[in-house]
């Protein structure tokens, strides 16, 4: 979805970067092509996507057998809980959006979970002991100026980092390992270990929850018009690409190609649409907003849908912009510019030193905004939130193809492995495992990723 | 009502602690914190320190700064200060065991206070551990004599966690046996975290589509987390929950209905017991003459210790005031959001 409407003058990087080391080796081919290669090609199918996607599919309709096996029903792959791995996976896939950007050049962030857990206490303290009572509990502007806060805040810690980092000339490692102490301890001293609760009821939607009878998701009807929105977006942009190809007379993909990515990327949307569709309100939260708007409910049920919740859009709406940011401006062509080669880039005029300050700064304000989902879906901050967030983070980066040796990541590979980890993990947790045995498969699997993406990358030259 | 909650804790015998320590003078008493970074360890301090100084004895301590080696040292310059009783808050309590030697040796009596020490010579105090499983156990099982029972239990690393959950089996085994509870999800929490067991939850509430009828969570931070997961499906209020430590949003939910009970440990009784036995035994006292002592073996290397276990208070809707009484939690943040004249103690 999000590649289909990427612009096609400007190489993706990891094109960028097979060009940087050796042609592609086309001519070479004089061996017979499979059908499977020249798909791909015309297509132009990021292979490691395709990889991951499989694994995904492995994964999810694995686990869905495993359970039939143990207990005569599988529950993975039900519409409930596909809409909560995808909720569940939100807050760590927003943070890995900034950290593909970090690592992509050729830095690392330690600090995003304990930046988290300091920015989730701070603005918990704000709504509950400060806005609640000078503005009256639930006002409906509470919710905003504490995300606003947040945002700021996180930006503002994240640009101190970085500004340690690009001008104090202190290694990234070393500021945000302080920075992973530092705040964590500032969370401790904001509350005193103590835990605030509960949160605002608005901003308690952010976190997909429910307040009463007004539930942190925007309902079927929404989200169909949501997802035909999508659609249009995407066959547009597959358009404009080739209006722009012609225009620059690039080559064109074959026509089959076009029509071919257009549709798989609507179908998937309007799957994912129904899916989120197809998961209805608790019997619970049906009888209470019943009761309140003097409906009877039928025996049968009322059948009231999630559709889309506010996390997984949060998260959907920052992985587009991020993308955007990262391969449409000259921001993110900075980025991958110094990733590839820090001393070209700086002789080629990029001010790195800022570039560096802003991608930190980019990273802080993310993590902020994860503070928000996680404390709002847990409804307390605690001193504790996010502790090993930055673990996750970068696991799912580097799962999703991101190299540390810098230049090479893309945002939507950086998700997709944020998903690929939480499936593992709940799927594990839905079959009772051991949590022993839950460490030791999440840690096998970030090393086999990133064995798989070497040999690929190996082959590829 | 403050002397209640205490008379509660420490047992009626009290009286006597108060009697012997009246008649201590001029001795020494020391406290070796193994950290003085945490809140709590700061409430301690202010209860030992009080009783200490109104029986007319002296107050010194030392702080570990989470290091073992520096307990040693620190225990090793109080011994040579010739104070008369050490209370030690141990870091490592294998480490710790020369120290220990050494100043029994010196004639220093010695208290491992709320962690355990292995040495035969010293008096151990601290909240009956084993005992807060049981309680959880006990008012959860109150609440909810049979049905499917989840167990959000604390980190796989902690003693603790599985010290509670042999509490907790001890009392739920014959309701396990005879099959009116049913085991349906069993999951430790990575670090205790709240979050971590809001997802443990979830998958559980998935797995067995919100057949869940009780939740026994081994803390009230992991207990924030089952009640966010159960309040998502509608289902808070309605499932009991049990927690521990008295956290001040565990008590708000305990009075709002979504939480049972929290057992709770008042560290300012465990403080006092302990300080009324120094000063006990600086004068003189002997172990075996301590109110409340009895034998303890249960430690990992099975060492008999003399040793004076508190029992924690549950607190549910039905005792919600002595928290409030107790002055560790404002009526005002206990009774935040709740509907008037539903909790007694919230008016």
């Amino acid at each position: 979805m999000l590649k289909a409407t990427q612009d096609r003058r400007v190489p993706r990087e990891d094109q960028l970067a097979a060009v940087d080391s050796t042609p592609q080796p086309q001519g070479a081919g004089t061996i017979e092509e499979g059908a499977l290669t020249r798909f791909l090609r015309a297509t132009e199918i990021d292979v490691r996507m395709l990889g991951m996607l499989a694994a995904l599919i492995i994964i999810w309709v694995g686990f869905h057998l495993v359970g039939i096996a143990r207990t005569g029903t599988g529950v993975f792959l039900t519409p409930r809980n596909l809409s909560l791995i995808l909720i569940q996976t939100s807050s760590i896939a927003v943070m890995t959006t900034g950290m593909v950007l970090v690592i992509v050049m050729r830095h690392i962030d330690l600090s995003v979970g304990s930046i988290l857990g300091f920015t989730a206490v701070t603005v918990g303290v704000l709504q509950v002991f400060w806005l609640a009572p000078a503005m009256g509990i639930g006002h409906p502007m509470i919710w905003i100026i504490a995300l606003l806060f947040a945002i700021g805040l996180g930006a503002a810690i994240g640009a101190f980092h970085g500004a340690l980092i690009a001008y104090a000339g202190i290694p990234s490692f070393i500021v945000t390992l302080g920075g992973l102490i530092v705040w964590r301890g500032a969370s401790w001293w904001v509350i005193r270990g103590e835990t605030v609760a509960p949160m605002d009821r608005n901003f308690k939607l952010i976190g997909g929850g429910i307040s009463g009878t007004t539930v942190g998701a925007i309902g079927d009807t929404a989200s169909w018009i949501l997802a035909i929105l999508i659609c249009i977006a995407i066959v547009a942009g597959v358009y404009y690409g080739r209006v722009q190809r012609s225009r620059f007379t690039f080559k064109q993909r074959p026509m089959w190609a076009e029509i071919f990515l257009a549709a798989v990327g609507c179908g998937l949307v309007l799957g994912v649409t129904w899916l989120v569709n197809s998961y209805y309100w608790p019997k619970g939260v049906v009888d209470r907003y019943a009761a309140e708007h003097g409906i009877t409910v039928p025996p049968e049920g009322l059948q009231i849908a999630f559709g889309y919740s506010v996390p997984v859009l949060i998260a959907l709406a920052v992985g587009v912009g991020m993308t955007f940011l990262a391969t449409r401006t000259a921001f993110g062509r900075y980025v991958y510019a110094i990733g590839g080669n820090p001393e070209a880039a700086l002789l080629a005029g990029i001010n790195t030193k800022r570039i560096t300050l802003m991608v930190f700064s980019l990273m802080g304000a993310l993590a902020a905004i994860s503070a928000c989902i996680s404390s709002a879906r847990l409804d307390s901050a605690t001193n504790a939130l996010g502790q090993f967030d930055e673990l996750y983070v970068i696991a799912a980066a580097v799962i999703g193809g991101t190299s540390l040796a810098g230049g090479l990541g893309t945002i939507y590979g950086a998700m997709l492995g944020a998903l690929v980890m939480q499936s593992l993990q709940s799927g594990m947790t839905l079959l009772n495992f051991e949590s022993a045995v839950k460490d030791m498969v999440v840690g096998s699997v970030l090393v086999f990723a990133v064995w798989v993406d070497q040999v690929y990358r190996r082959r590829l030259k | 009502m403050k002397k209640f909650v205490t008379a509660m804790l420490a047992g009626a015998a009290l009286s006597l602690a108060f009697s012997a320590a009246a008649e201590a003078k001029d001795k020494t008493i020391a406290v070796s914190w193994k950290t003085f970074q945490e809140e709590r360890w700061k409430t301690d301090e202010a209860a030992i320190k009080a009783v200490v100084e109104a029986a007319g004895n002296k107050y010194v301590s030392t702080d570990a700064q989470l290091s073992a080696a520096k307990q040693l040292t620190d225990i090793e310059g109080l011994v040579t200060q010739g104070v008369d009783v050490i209370l030690v808050v141990a870091y490592d309590n294998n480490a710790i065991l020369p120290a220990f030697q050494a100043a029994a040796d010196a004639g220093v009596k010695m208290i491992s206070y709320d962690v355990l020490v292995e040495d035969p010579n010293a008096l151990y105090i601290t909240f009956d551990n084993v005992g807060v499983g049981r309680l959880m156990a006990k008012e959860i099982l109150k609440a909810k004599p049979e049905g499917n029972y989840a167990f959000i239990k604390g980190d796989k690393g902690d003693p603790n966690a599985t010290f509670l959950f042999n509490g907790i089996t001890e009392v739920l085994k014959e309701s396990i046996d005879s099959g009116k509870i049913k085991n349906v999800c069993e999951t430790f929490t990575d670090g205790w975290k709240p979050d971590a067991a809001q997802k443990n939850m979830e998958q559980c509430l998935t797995s067995v589509d919100n057949k869940v009828d009780a939740v026994v969570s081994e803390n009230d931070g992991m207990a924030g987390g089952v009640v966010a997961a159960l309040e998502a499906q509608g289902l808070s209020g309605t499932v009991p929950v049990s927690g521990q430590d008295g956290d001040l949003a565990a008590i708000n939910r305990v009075a709002l209905g979504t939480q049972t009970v929290s057992i709770w440990k008042d560290s300012r009784a465990l403080g006092k017991a302990a300080a009324e036995a120094a000063n006990q035994i600086a004068e003189g006292g002997a172990l075996a003459d301590i109110p409340g002592v009895g034998k303890f073996s249960d430690g990992p290397n099975k060492v008999e210790v003399n040793a004076v276990l508190l029992t924690p208070t549950p607190i549910t809707k039905e005792t919600l005031n002595l928290v409030i009484d107790a002055g560790w939690i404002s009526k005002e943040k206990a009774c935040a959001g709740v509907a008037a004249g539903s909790v007694p103690a919230c008016g």
